[in-house]
């Protein structure tokens, strides 16, 4: 090793697409001097499947439950902002116990969500132990999510208009019991997390992005909170019920007095908004209206509706990684014209250029996985022709959407 | 009591095959055991206690890969290196009322030497893999065992020499360290100053075991996460079956060496039993401490902790290990000057 850096040889290292520290496939190539990361490039798009051509080939009622399975953890999210997106155009009113319904079932998404990382961090760190323990608190959520929507993945409860199933006063019991759980195990969580000696010298002062650059490479949800921007669609922009819940943005100085940005205060970040969330859901049952949960009942009835509007429209979501985007524009035909998915790790993934410049191998699981990537939510095209795949350059992509842009205008 | 092998040929040879067999089958048990330890503290249920033997058998009845950058010599080499030097170890150490099978022909010191081969057997494999995983894999191997050997020297050193100092001959043998023949311990030498010493050291070798193993936190060469098997990562069948077996080995190797070194007693010294009924309690008693060294420096080590870069290994075990190791010798050369305590 001694002679690798006396010479300054640098050997390439790919990770991926296939890899064990990838939960799913991207393809990352390493220039290392040694043990120390000079370069970083990666490939995203391996895991395209073509959800938005799907998509613009159904109804609304369909791509709904479409977007359910855009991603495996944050399913609500897609389905959420896509609703949103649709009711904005075809100015369907939700009523206002949907809107908690919503907000529940988004927050026990953000409770599994934040869980499920927190276990594969600990694995990445070589910490098992803790990853069976994460998961097994994990547990307790999923049941709830099953007890309530009848599904533990793919919950497919949100519609468009409403929702499609209620949360009644006889499932409370079990719902504020899964709170208490997490409520009395939240400190033990974050003591296990947070002190222990080897978490932190693996995670403190790694993988580090300043406020600044958090800005500059427009990240989003956790990544960017630790980096200390106030900033959550939750209470910025308010949708669902947010609007009437106290709620603020999770800051890493809340509980460390001070943010750094580095690995450690992503997990600070996720952990305290396990523990929001929990306080979020109390919320929600506290002040849940009485009423119907669906716009209207009859699915035909939403289709008509959909069918007749035209016009644009964004849903934003803040999902548990970050705010989720679902651009829909409707010509008056029964399905889409354009569907848009922007989900967070798009605009996240480029900060791992800047946060593993400089760190070790030993480093880039657990950094690749701070950011919390999701390659399913992410890769919206994969460009194969001729068996070569291209590569854009900025130019290329303005061009391409400056094309699209006038292509759109024209439509309309 | 004390069984004496002859020196002849044939009970050489005898022994090493009982050895070996000794070795590869309480590896693969123990492997099982600490698998199953492991689990119930991770509150899983873990795999049968028999797991290891149809992974292995498994490994063997397949068919081995090498890739087409390995060098194919070095590469199939290695892991029968890696499991007869393991084996070779066991040779040299003392097993219950046994003594080893050696004994004479070499000492504390060769073990210390021959604790190294079977991590060079897998570096060289590893860089003859032809993999950057495995080469880097291969450095880190390196460099963890360069940050282990000096904290493993102390402690070894320091036991020889405090023997030595309270005059007792041949001080370097494993069979005079272990007292299989005398009674005579490292802990009815030293007094009290000498006791908290040997408990550092104690300490030490316990944190150079998973460093030895490459277990969590130490597995920085395998590092699953990171390296996905590091030198392991292109070894596939047959040699990854036999680096399996040499692992299962090097455990009790090591078990075995922290056994004759600070755990030395036998159940005949304080009870009166027929030669052979001696012989096996002395044999169980030996696997119940193999066992309860494997359970305190890898199990419960490997389950509360994450894994270290490599740069914390080497400043962990240079500086703090070392240290603390240091300190031990140097409660031990005082209790000696001293003339502290000893039953002699």
């Amino acid at each position: 090793m001694s002679e690798d850096s006396k010479n300054k040889a640098t050997f390439n290292v790919p990770i991926g697409p296939v890899h064990p520290a990838l939960k799913e496939p991207i393809l990352f190539t390493f220039k290392m001097d040694g043990e120390l990361v000079e370069e970083v490039d990666f490939a995203p798009g391996k895991c395209h499947r073509g959800i938005e051509w799907m998509g613009m080939r159904r109804n609304p009622v369909q791509i709904v439950h479409l977007t359910d399975r855009i991603c495996g953890i944050c399913g609500v999210s897609h389905s959420l902002a896509f609703a949103r997106a649709v009711e904005q155009i075809a100015e369907i009113e939700v009523p206002e116990r949907a809107h908690y319904v919503r907000t529940i079932i988004a927050e026990y998404e953000r409770l599994q969500s934040h869980l499920l990382w927190a276990g594969v961090a600990a694995h990445e760190l070589g910490f098992d132990t803790l990853f069976f323990l994460a998961w097994r608190v994990r547990e307790e959520s999923m049941d709830v999510i099953e007890y309530l929507t009848g599904n533990r993945v793919n919950y497919g409860i949100v519609q468009v208009g409403g929702v499609r199933r209620d949360f009644t006063e006889d499932q409370f019991p079990r719902i504020e019991a899964s709170l208490q759980y997490y409520e009395d195990i939240a400190a033990k969580l974050l003591k296990l997390f947070l002190e222990d000696k080897t978490i932190q010298i693996r995670c403190k002062q790694c993988g580090v992005m300043s406020k600044r650059e958090a800005l500059e490479l427009c990240t989003v949800g956790p990544t960017a909170r630790a980096s200390g921007v106030a900033m959550d669609v939750r209470s910025d922009s308010p949708y669902a019920a947010y609007g009437d819940l106290d709620i603020a943005p999770v800051l890493p100085h809340h509980y460390l007095g001070l943010t750094n940005g580095d690995v450690y205060d992503r997990i600070v970040v996720r952990l305290l908004e396990v523990v929001q969330s929990v306080d979020l859901i109390r919320q929600c049952l506290a002040n849940m209206p009485p009423g119907e949960v669906l716009w209207e009942k009859k699915y035909p009835k939403i289709l008509a509706a959909c069918k007749k509007a035209t016009g644009e429209a964004v849903g934003r979501v803040e999902a548990p990684r970050g705010e989720c985007l679902h651009y829909v524009r409707m010509d008056g035909n029964p399905s889409p014209q354009t569907w848009k998915v922007k989900a967070s790790t798009y605009s996240n993934q480029l900060s791992w250029l800047k946060m593993l410049k400089g760190e070790q191998i030993a480093d880039i699981p657990i950094v690749v996985a701070s950011i919390d990537p999701c390659m399913s939510c992410t890769d919206r095209v994969a460009v194969v022709r001729d068996d070569r795949t291209d590569i854009l350059t900025k130019a290329d992509l303005h061009r391409l959407s400056v094309e699209k842009t006038r292509r759109l205008a024209q439509w309309s | 009591m004390v069984m004496m092998l002859g020196m002849d040929p044939i009970s050489i040879i005898g022994g090493t095959v009982a050895v070996a067999l000794f070795g590869i089958l309480a590896g693969l048990v123990f492997m099982g055991v600490e698998r199953k330890f492991a689990a119930h503290m991770q509150a899983r249920i873990g795999p049968p206690i028999r797991q290891p033997f149809r992974d292995v058998a498994k490994l063997l009845s397949k068919d081995s890969i090498v890739p087409e950058n390995a060098i194919p010599l070095l590469f199939n080499m290695a892991p029968v290196l890696a499991l007869a030097s393991s084996i070779v170890i066991l040779l040299y150490i003392p097993l219950g009322g046994f003594l080893p099978v050696l004994a004479g022909y070499g000492d504390l010191i060769l073990v210390m030497y021959l604790l190294t081969v079977p991590a060079l057997a897998l570096v060289a494999g590893g860089f003859a893999s032809g993999s950057p995983y495995a080469t880097v894999g291969s450095q880190r191997e390196m460099v963890t065992m360069m940050s282990y050997e000096l904290p493993l020297a102390i402690a070894v050193i320091a036991i020889a020499w405090r023997l030595a100092a309270a005059g007792i001959a041949d001080p370097f043998s494993l069979a005079t360290i272990a007292g299989t023949a005398t009674g005579i311990t490292i802990w009815s030498v030293a007094g009290p100053l000498g006791i908290i010493g040997f408990v550092l050291l104690l300490i030490v070798l316990a944190w150079v075991t998973p460093a030895e193993l490459s277990r969590v936190p130490c597995d920085t060469p395998e590092a699953e996460t990171e390296l996905c098997g590091g030198l392991l990562v292109e070894y596939s069948g047959r040699n990854l079956g036999l680096f399996y077996l040499a692992q299962g080995v090097k455990t009790v190797a090591m078990a075995a060496l922290a056994v004759a070194l600070f755990l030395p007693w036998n159940i005949s010294w304080y009870v009166a039993l027929s030669p052979n009924a001696a012989l096996v309690a002395d044999f169980a008693f030996f696997l119940l401490k193999l066992m309860v060294v494997i359970f305190f420096s890898v199990s419960v080590i490997r389950v509360g902790m994450a894994r270290f870069r490599i740069t914390h290994v080497v400043s962990i075990y240079w500086g703090y290990l070392g240290g603390l190791g240091l300190l031990g010798l140097l409660c031990v050369v005082l209790d000696a000057s001293l003339g502290g305590g000893g039953m002699l």
